[in-house]
């Protein structure tokens, strides 16, 4: 049925933007060159706007897309421009902590998945889960989450006076 | 023989001196702490004090013993008369009660009489004698507390209060002697007086401890008071209870303290030495009063003596041998001495050898007597010495040297002299032939005829020396500072500020001084007469009023009080069989009742003897004048210097020079090699044993305690607060690095945590 | 498509980005690497949104989403006034807080 190949579907869409988005991850932590970096977080960005797709939350991988990569990457490359980044590879961007970093890396994850495999084990995803469209998502916004809409505006208005107070040049 | 058996009541009077004589001591102790709290302020310096209190006392006395010549004469010629009695408890333990009271009978109103009258005069006196004298106020609260101890001894009712009496003498005639302290020969005198009747003193609480307890259980039960006291004693010792042993240890025990006291052999060698004090000291303490107290002890406790010793069962006793001996050896080194005060010091040993030797030959009432006229001219001789150094001798006592010719210029100290010499030989009718013969005269009768000779000796003895001391001091030319010589050495110029007289040259002493002598010389001569033996027995008023009764009285009779105030009841018990002897009261046991006093034969007077003594007196008198005025008047060359010529002269002169040789014995041999030893062993123990206990317990303190410091206190206390510091220094320094203000180890701080923390959870639950 | 899977890849972003905020020196790298730790997060609250079929953890999701932008506008503003006074916005040079 178109069920099953739909679920093959997504399941083979699911593992390559996933493996691209672990290849991307891989090369924002370990690339010499700072614009690289944020281009690969891009593409990190944007596998992640996939994923939501394919978990049916289309309204958060248009948000995902807007914001993310459209405001905040270009805010990361401002700043890196701003702070006369070099263009091309650097030398030294690690520091001398890979040491600490690996094993913790690695035994958080180690931990998580072991905690995971536990916990859920096979579990399948809802094939049939009642769709969130936007307008549920807004009626649950401005509803019961109406307060925590309300502080974040307030976390966003502190935010870009703060931004604009820190960064002014007086 | 067998008497009626019915009891007789007798009732004696009394009167208010007798119930209130224990008053006679209290003011002078009254006064002394007067004078020692006030007397300095007062105008005559204290001496007030004493004097009026002493002549109160005086008053109390005789006004005692008027009352008490009318309670004899109230009572039958032979009866008992009680004495009064008076007692007060003190303390009481253990069944042991101790009281404090009065014992009146004649004997004791006779030494109070005595003590008073003479303790009056010699403070009348001192006021002139001592006058500007540094310790004029001490002298008179010593002399008064003296008298009061002696009063006290006195009238003392138990051995307990008679033994305080004692040592109250003790102690001042300790401080009077040394009255001149800053002379070390004085203070050194003092106290060799001290520890010689300290000596005797162990004596004393030996046999009042040995008579207490052999005799508390008899007097318990039998007149329910204690051993202590004189009147259970007395009746203890004649009722046959005591057992041989005991009765003669307390009465050995006791005679030696009287030894001690009374200046006999062999502990007679303090008494010369102790006229280092002030004249009157001499005549009050050392003549008339203090040295009889040990007579006094064995005429008061005669009973036990009488019991003890024997005294009319042989022929030969201790006290009679003691005191005979004195007589003799004191009267030999009289005539060897140039200082007049130590003449009549050895006299005055002579004389209580006299009384010791009558009390201990049975010759109570002689004895007795002898110390009431003795009393009155030693008293008088003494202050006679001491008027001649006064005003004469420029206070020198040296008869060869700064006397003579005195005859002159001091006319009623010459007279008083002459007269109180005259009654210490013996002369009739001097008060001293009435009482001096009357013991040679008992002696010989109740069997001891050794003694007897003894005291004839003793007799012409007395007579050589003392005519020899009237001559070196009145008569012949006048020598040294009696002649006016200033450079005299003047044993007690740096004592007193007054020489006002030493340009005068020699005069009779002022009134103070001479009135005193003229009221003792006429007591002297008139003395005698209260108990005259040649005029029969009528006129022995004093043996009628003084000696005790040997009547067997009962024992729960005595002192019951009458229906007038101070009367007493006496309750004579039938007379029982006699057994062996003839008398009631000697060594027998008098059956259904008691006895206090035993009785004494009295030898009847015969003129013949008496004519023979005075024979031998002047015999002695007359040689003496002769050899005197042969060797110091007209310088005779057969006589002088005849000492040193003849080698048996000389030895003997010499052994009477060193007083053979007794104080060496005593201080060199005795003392020395008793007291440097154990000196030396107890100084050794003290600075090695005790210090060294002390020091070293000090050094291991020290050790132990640096020790401490240096482990304890600077190792591990100090470690430890110095060690945690380190330790939160160095936990400190270990953990600053995690912040180092990276924000990449923060993070990885967060993260590793958070991790493990995982990790832990993770495994927790699975 | 199984649950685990989503969780899966969430929790490897999640390390990464541990892994970066660790070990890189430079600050915008840093921020970066948070981005991806939020990131992984989001996809873990919209999994699981599927999963209870709530619009709980998409509303989530999207105050993450506002959040992080808000940080992110911050810390650049730091990250500028860091390169502003010392010229470098190397966190090993900037250590004055240490201790």
């Amino acid at each position: 049925m178109f069920a099953s190949e739909l679920l093959i579907a997504q399941n083979i869409g699911f593992f390559i933007i996933a493996a691209l988005m672990v290849v991307g991850a891989l090369r924002v932590v370990t690339t010499s060159n700072v614009v690289h970096a944020a281009l690969w977080l891009v593409v990190v960005l944007a596998g992640a706007a996939a994923q939501y797709v394919l978990l049916a939350a289309e309204f958060v991988a248009v948000t995902q897309v807007l914001v993310y990569i459209g405001a905040v990457m270009v805010l990361f490359l401002f700043g890196t421009m701003l702070t006369r980044a070099r263009i091309g590879a650097e030398s030294d961007l690690n520091n001398k902590n890979w040491f600490v970093g690996i094993p913790v890396a690695l035994t958080l994850l180690a931990a998580m998945l072991i905690a995971l495999r536990d916990g859920f084990g096979n579990e399948k995803l809802p094939a049939d889960a009642p769709l969130v469209s936007t307008q549920v998502l807004s009626d649950q916004i401005f509803g019961p989450y109406l307060l925590p809409f309300w502080a974040l505006s307030f976390v966003l208005l502190a935010a870009v006076i703060g931004a604009i107070v820190l960064a002014r040049r007086d | 023989m067998f008497f009626a058996a019915q009891t007789v009541e007798t009732v004696l009077k009394s009167g208010w001196f007798l119930e209130h004589a224990w008053l006679i001591p209290l003011m002078p102790v009254i006064a002394f702490v007067l004078i020692i709290a006030y007397g300095k302020k007062m105008p005559m310096k204290g001496s007030e004090f004493g004097i009026a209190s002493l002549l109160a006392s005086l008053a109390v006395s005789v006004g005692a013993a008027y009352q008490w010549i009318q309670r004899v004469d109230g009572a039958a010629p032979e009866a008992f008369v009680a004495p009064v009695i008076k007692t007060w408890t003190w303390w009481e333990s253990a069944g042991f009660s101790f009281g404090i009271g009065q014992h009146i009978d004649g004997l004791s109103l006779t030494l109070l009489v005595v003590v008073t009258l003479i303790s009056t005069l010699v403070e009348i006196y001192s006021v002139e004698y001592l006058r500007g004298d540094i310790r004029y106020t001490h002298f008179f609260g010593a002399l008064t507390l003296f008298s009061a101890g002696m009063l006290n001894m006195v009238l003392a009712e138990n051995m307990i209060q008679l033994i305080l009496g004692w040592e109250i003498m003790g102690m001042c005639s300790f401080l009077l002697i040394g009255h001149w302290w800053e002379d070390g020969a004085n203070s050194r005198a003092a106290l060799k007086a001290f520890f010689t009747t300290r000596t005797g003193d162990i004596g004393l609480l030996v046999g009042t401890s040995v008579l207490f307890f052999a005799s508390n259980a008899w007097t318990q039960k039998t007149l329910g008071i204690s051993g202590f006291t004189v009147r259970g004693l007395s009746a203890w010792a004649l009722s046959g209870d005591p057992g041989h042993a005991a009765i003669t240890v307390g009465a050995v025990a006791l005679f030696i303290a009287c030894i001690g006291k009374s200046g006999q052999f062999p502990l007679h060698t303090w008494l010369p030495d102790a006229m280092a004090g002030p004249t009157p000291v001499s005549s009050l303490l050392h003549s008339s009063t203090m040295v009889v107290a040990g007579v006094y002890l064995v005429a008061r406790l005669y009973p036990v003596f009488f019991t003890g010793m024997n005294i009319l069962g042989t022929n030969l006793n201790l006290i009679v041998l003691i005191g005979g001996i004195t007589i003799v050896i004191a009267a030999a080194l009289a005539f060897v001495q140039a200082d007049i005060k130590k003449v009549l010091a050895y006299s005055t040993v002579s004389q209580l050898g006299y009384m010791m030797m009558g009390l201990g030959a049975g010759a109570w009432m002689p004895a007795v007597f002898h110390i009431f006229t003795h009393a009155f001219f030693k008293a008088c001789l003494f202050l006679c010495a001491g008027s001649v150094s006064h005003s004469a001798s420029h206070h020198s006592f040296d008869m060869k040297k700064d006397m003579g010719g005195l005859r002159k210029f001091m006319p009623i100290t010459f007279a008083t002299w002459i007269i109180s010499t005259l009654a210490l030989c013996g002369v009739f009718p001097f008060s001293g032939f009435f009482s001096k013969d009357e013991i040679i005269d008992n002696v010989g009768h109740n069997g001891y005829t050794m003694f007897m000779v003894l005291g004839l000796t003793g007799a012409f003895l007395t007579a050589a020396y003392m005519t020899r001391a009237t001559y070196l001091t009145f008569n012949g030319k006048p020598r040294g500072a009696a002649a006016g010589a200033h450079d005299a050495h003047d044993a007690h110029d740096a004592h007193d500020t007054h020489d006002a007289h030493a340009s005068r040259g020699p005069h009779e002493s002022g009134l103070l001084i001479t009135v005193p002598l003229m009221i003792l010389a006429a007591l002297a001569l008139g003395a005698g007469f209260l108990n005259p033996a040649p005029l029969g027995e009528k006129w022995e008023r004093m043996t009628h009023w003084v000696e005790p009764r040997p009547e067997v009285i009962s024992p729960t009779g005595i002192s019951v009080m009458a229906s007038g105030p101070g009367e007493a009841r006496v309750l004579t018990s039938p007379r029982a069989e006699e057994a062996e002897h003839e008398s009631p009261c000697g060594t027998t046991t008098p059956t259904g009742g008691i006895c206090v006093a035993p009785q004494i034969h009295h030898a009847p007077f015969k003129w013949s003897k008496a004519l023979m003594s005075m024979l031998i007196v002047f015999l002695g008198g007359f040689l003496s004048w002769v050899l005197c005025v042969q060797l110091y008047g007209k310088k005779n060359p057969k006589l002088v210097g005849l000492t040193q010529r003849n080698k048996a002269l000389g030895a003997g002169y010499l052994f009477l020079q060193n007083k053979y040789y007794l104080d060496s014995l005593y201080e060199k041999v005795i003392v020395h090699g008793i007291a440097h030893p154990v000196a030396r062993a107890v100084y050794w123990f003290n600075q090695n044993v005790i210090d060294g206990v002390v020091n070293g317990f000090g050094t291991v303190v020290r050790k132990v305690s640096g020790w401490v410091y240096r482990n304890v206190d600077q190792r591990v206390v100090d470690g430890a607060v110095n060690g945690s510091a380190a330790v939160a220094q160095n936990a400190g320094s270990a953990i600053r690095p995690i912040q180092s203000g990276k924000v990449n180890q923060y993070g990885a701080l967060l993260f590793g945590a958070a991790a493990i923390g995982a990790l832990i959870l993770v495994i927790i639950n699975t | 498509m199984l649950l685990n899977e989503f969780l899966f890849l969430g929790a490897i972003l999640f390390c990464i980005g541990v892994y970066g905020v660790i070990v890189r020196k430079n600050a915008v790298l840093v921020l970066m690497s948070i981005e991806l730790i939020l990131n992984s997060v989001n996809i873990n609250l919209l999994a699981f949104s599927l999963r209870n079929g709530s619009a709980d953890g998409q509303t989530f999701a999207l105050y993450v989403i506002a959040v992080a932008a808000a940080e992110v506008g911050v810390g650049l503003a730091l990250v500028l006034l860091m390169y502003r006074n010392s010229r470098s916005i190397s966190l090993d040079e900037l250590s004055e807080m240490k201790g």
